[in-house]
């Protein structure tokens, strides 16, 4: 078994048994980059010289952390989505108009990653600004999936869940908006959480759609999963939209049996025009979790309908105004242009691609004096509907299980010409940001064509513990997660 | 234009004035940057107040704390819920492409204010007062220079602003001044704004229609911006006033738009072509939760809130006795009224103090062009001179000399040594008493000398004697006038007075 195709515990395990050194590790990782890079293209910016010195002031430190702290990262490679700040490193939301950019400051994800010793890999490739659900809209180059590489990873963290899934990187973060997390997952066969709104600090995190967007771990199984929580998670001073409550030991619920765990089935997850095969893996794997003692529950949440509608009017709008600030004038890219209006123009329309300009000028028109009362309002109005849907399941049921996307990969190229198929890609995932309550996908199942199947569990507000239990006892029972594309 | 001196009375004008001020918190309202003013540019920024990518606003906790004090002073109801929002627009100084403001629910509303207009009380109504960033600051080199670059300067962005928004109850230039003085007060009676309008920490547009009197509806509007001096308040609604007025009466028509005061030209002047129609998409900011503010804490504010110009002024008039011209005066400058009440408490009479310092103390500081907060001279000098005319010691006449001196050399005290002295240094004290004795300006209080100067002047003036004896006595003056000017002025008027009054009547027996 080499090196690069451990868990974040299992590598853990060994630098503190000192089997293998930090050096070792990153080496690993390294030479795993080297040889299937070139097919996947996950990575934008590879941080291996940053990574080596990293990697042997962190042997200095191994006897001193080990018994220190459980939530030790200490010597972990892991890979972080472009579009969450590093200080001193290149951060483009795999976007030309922020090609140059080298934040002089660290997101408070990342702070916390450090203090906890983890390796920097390098920033890895998402849909431009997050936008997108394949990295198809990546202003620089489209991310293969590892399992068929004509197909596409998913997105926007495409990046991350490649990587996690080609071993070409410990564990990842990523950022989810609508999806975002969840669908990579599961398109790549990885474990995928996106936490309660306001677990994680955005602080540092480029903003696509601030009221939905939330930073969360994408990892090999589910214990990484709770792991990373435990570091990321907590208030901070500099995001206040961030929560002040406490922070639990995630990695307390793994284990737990989940006999009695009510299982909420949401009807209208389960609809005309999903794939078969999907709906097939994911009916098993409710009936798996039945067998293990949790009861089904059918539960509706009727608003399922308008959250697509919802959701592109709320996030559009948001991002109309957070992307205004890339004007030309103080950094990043900049045309020249006659005037000041030339000057915004150019830069603009050089440097966005035609999804993110597509989505300004939907959420520009969605604010504008005359449509504002009809979308941006009505959206918020069905927001809180689609809140309520929720709440009122969690009265009745633990969790709920869904699929975490209607299909499987889709191939290169086959929906970047039609938005709206595009746009549907994201129909199980979107309610979930929407509500702002956590939700993670696991793998659960192959299509015949061996692509992977995600498993999504939603989880009422701050109740990540609960999907994590119940995502850890079904990991236990199966072994989807341990199985390796080719490569 | 030509301009008509009267103003035909049929029209009435009304005014409502959107004021900026710019609050005295120490760090700007959504980061830790200093707000001091005049830096080099660009030293005071942080990726957040520049608008990096990721980074997200804090509310700084002084400035709603500013915010909640005003509205509790201008009788506003004060939200326990309310939202920023983000107004959008493209412009350098502005890093973010929006600025965030409030829009839907500011965090006061509905208050007012109270004006004096002929002596009556009469209430200006506030609409709102809401927080907001300020913008940086775009610097142009001059194009005949030769000069082909904008610089932007962030010192300025994220400054703390409240907009304070009057309703348009304001009815003619004057009253706008008068409301503009006391919102100006009352900032400055907080210490949430220094009010300096000249370096643009208090800013104030204006919306402004003519109507004819008697009719109930409003006329078009203009909006009427850089108006960055008092002076200039007064004169710019005037000419607006004016202007609407002549058009009317062209039988032309208002234009709804944004015009610019010019100083120099006092004229008002269309915006038009320089700037596009906005729609700024006000939505509510997602970056920052909704404001919870508990009436707790707006009740302990409103406990501890300073004493205000009206409380003041009409504690003036039943404390000490003051008539409402003067205690409306004193009370417009916190620094004043506590200068006043120094002296008061120190021993001044009232009415005396208030009448030194309306008739000399400002005409000084005023030729200075300095404040009361520059002003070296102390309550207590002012005091101690008051003691000199009661005890007879110089005449009041004399006192203006001696307060004038008082005032130089107290200023010269300071400003010769204190350059050059690192410790803090007690301020040498000119007293009214050295500056007498100085110059010789004791009193002649001597009745035998007094009674040789009074005869002196009567047998020399016999011609203006038979005039007083035919029963013109006003000219007691020109004889009390004679005498002081053989003295300097330091006979005792009182004594002169007397005699006078005696040797003349004896005579005429």
């Amino acid at each position: 078994m080499e090196l690069y195709s451990l868990s974040v515990s299992e590598i853990r395990d060994l630098l503190d048994k000192k089997d293998i050194s930090v050096t070792d590790i990153v080496s690993s990782i390294y030479k795993r980059i080297d040889s299937v890079e070139n097919n996947i293209n996950a990575f934008v910016t590879i941080t291996e010289d940053h990574a080596m010195e990293t990697a042997k002031k962190a042997q200095k430190n191994t006897d001193l952390e080990k018994s220190k702290n459980k939530n030790s990262l200490l010597g972990i490679p892991i890979a972080v989505k472009d579009n969450i700040c590093t200080r001193g490193i290149r951060t483009t939301c795999s976007s030309k108009i922020l090609n140059n950019f080298v934040p002089p400051y660290e997101s408070t994800v990342t702070s916390k990653l450090i203090e906890h010793g983890y390796i920097l890999i390098g920033k890895t490739n998402l849909d431009e600004f997050a936008m997108g659900s394949s990295t198809e809209n990546s202003g620089f180059h489209t991310t293969k999936n590892p399992w068929d590489v004509e197909r596409i990873p998913g997105g926007s963290s495409g990046g991350s869940a490649a990587a996690v899934a080609a071993d070409e990187c410990i564990a990842a973060l990523g950022s989810d908006t609508g999806g975002s997390i969840r669908q990579p997952a599961a398109l790549c066969g990885v474990v995928g959480l996106k936490p309660t709104y306001g677990r994680v600090s955005r602080y540092g995190l480029v903003a696509f759609a601030s009221s939905l967007d939330q930073i969360g771990p994408i990892t090999k199984n589910v214990r990484d999963s709770a792991i990373l929580m435990n570091v990321i998670s907590g208030h901070d001073p500099l995001d206040s939209t961030s929560a002040d409550v406490p922070i639990p030991d995630f990695t307390e619920a793994l284990g737990r049996d989940i006999k009695g765990t009510r299982i909420g089935i949401p009807n209208e997850y389960f609809v005309e025009g999903m794939d078969r095969e999907v709906e097939v893996s994911v009916k098993e794997a409710i009936k798996k979790l039945e067998t293990l003692g949790a009861i089904p529950v059918e539960v509706s949440l009727p608003h399922t309908g308008y959250a697509i509608a919802t959701y592109y009017i709320l996030a559009t709008s948001e991002a109309s105004s957070n992307l205004a600030r890339y004007d030309g004038i103080k950094y990043g890219f900049r045309a020249e242009g006659r005037d000041l209006m030339d000057v915004y123009m150019n830069t603009r329309a050089q440097g966005f691609g035609a999804e993110v300009k597509r989505r300004i000028i939907l959420g520009t028109y969605s604010l504008s004096a005359g449509y504002y009362e009809a979308y941006y309002r009505k959206a918020q109005q069905v927001r809180t509907l689609i809140k309520k849907d929720f709440e009122e399941a969690f009265d009745k049921v633990d969790i709920i299980a869904t699929p975490t996307s209607p299909t499987a990969a889709f191939k290169i190229g086959e929906k970047i010409s039609d938005p709206l198929q595009m746009y549907l890609s994201d129909i199980f995932t979107i309610s979930v940001n929407l509500a702002g309550v956590p939700g993670i996908s696991i793998p659960c199942g192959f299509t015949s064509d061996n692509l992977p199947i995600g498993l999504q569990l939603i989880g009422n507000h701050f109740d990540e513990k609960s999907i994590l239990k119940v995502a850890y006892v079904y990991e236990q029972e199966t072994d989807w997660h341990r199985r390796k594309p080719a490569l | 234009m030509a301009q008509k001196e009267a103003r035909p009375v049929r029209y009435e004008p009304v005014i409502g004035l959107e004021v900026h001020a710019q609050m005295l918190t120490e760090t700007k309202i959504f980061c830790g940057c200093s707000t001091k003013f005049g830096s080099e540019p660009n030293t005071q920024i942080c990726p957040v107040c520049i608008g990096m990518p990721g980074v997200l606003p804090v509310l700084n906790k002084k400035a709603l704390e500013f915010a909640i004090k005003t509205g509790i002073s201008t009788k506003c109801n004060i939200s326990t819920y309310s939202r920023f929002a983000r107004k959008n627009y493209f412009y350098p100084d502005l890093p973010k492409g929006y600025q965030i403001s409030q829009y839907e629910l500011p965090i006061c509303e509905h208050g007012y204010i109270e004006i004096v207009v002929d002596g009556n009380i009469k209430k200006i109504g506030i609409t709102r007062i809401h927080m907001e960033e300020d913008a940086g600051k775009n610097i142009h080199e001059s194009t005949s220079g030769g000069g082909n670059f904008s610089f932007v300067d962030l010192n300025r962005a994220g400054v703390p602003l409240m907009e304070i928004v009057s309703e348009p109850d304001i009815r003619s230039p004057v009253e706008a001044v008068e409301y503009m003085k006391k919102l100006r007060a009352i900032l400055r009676y907080l210490g949430v704004c220094d009010g300096n309008m000249e370096q643009g920490s208090l800013r104030c547009d204006a919306n402004i229609s003519v109507r004819p009197s008697g009719q109930k509806e409003y006329g078009t509007r203009t909006e009427v911006k850089n108006i960055n001096s008092f002076k200039f308040v007064e004169k710019a609604l005037d000419y607006e006033i004016r202007r609407q007025i002549k058009v009317l009466e062209d039988n032309g028509k208002i234009v709804q738009e944004t015009r610019l005061w010019d100083s120099n030209r006092g004229i008002t002047e269309s915006m038009r072509g320089k700037e596009e129609a906005h729609d700024y998409r006000y939505f509510p900011e997602p970056d920052l939760v909704p404001i919870m503010v508990e009436q707790k804490w707006i009740d302990d504010m409103e406990a501890f809130l300073p004493e205000l110009p009206d409380i003041k002024r009409e504690r003036f008039v039943s404390d000490y006795g003051l008539p409402e011209y003067d205690a409306d005066l004193l009370v417009s400058e916190k620094a004043l009224a506590d200068w006043f009440e120094d002296a008061v408490k120190l021993g001044g009479q009232p009415k005396a103090v208030s009448n030194w310092i309306m008739s000399d103390l400002l005409r000084l500081l005023n030729t200075e062009n300095k404040s009361i907060e520059e002003c070296t001279l102390k309550p207590k000098q002012l005091v101690g001179m008051l003691k000199l005319i009661e005890n007879g010691t110089i005449s009041g006449k004399i006192a203006k000399t001696v307060f004038e001196e008082m005032y130089k050399k107290t200023k010269t005290t300071l400003d010769v040594t204190l350059p050059m002295l690192k410790v803090k240094m007690e301020m040498k004290e000119v007293t009214a008493e050295a500056i007498i004795k100085e110059k010789g300006l004791i009193q002649i209080s001597d009745s035998g000398k007094i009674e040789k100067l009074v005869d002196d002047v009567i047998s020399k003036n016999q011609k203006e004697v038979e005039r007083f004896k035919a029963g013109e006595e006003k000219l007691i003056a020109f004889f009390v006038g004679q005498v002081m000017k053989l003295t300097k002025g330091k006979a005792n008027p009182k004594m002169v007075n007397e005699l006078l009054r005696k040797k003349l009547t004896w005579k005429n027996l």
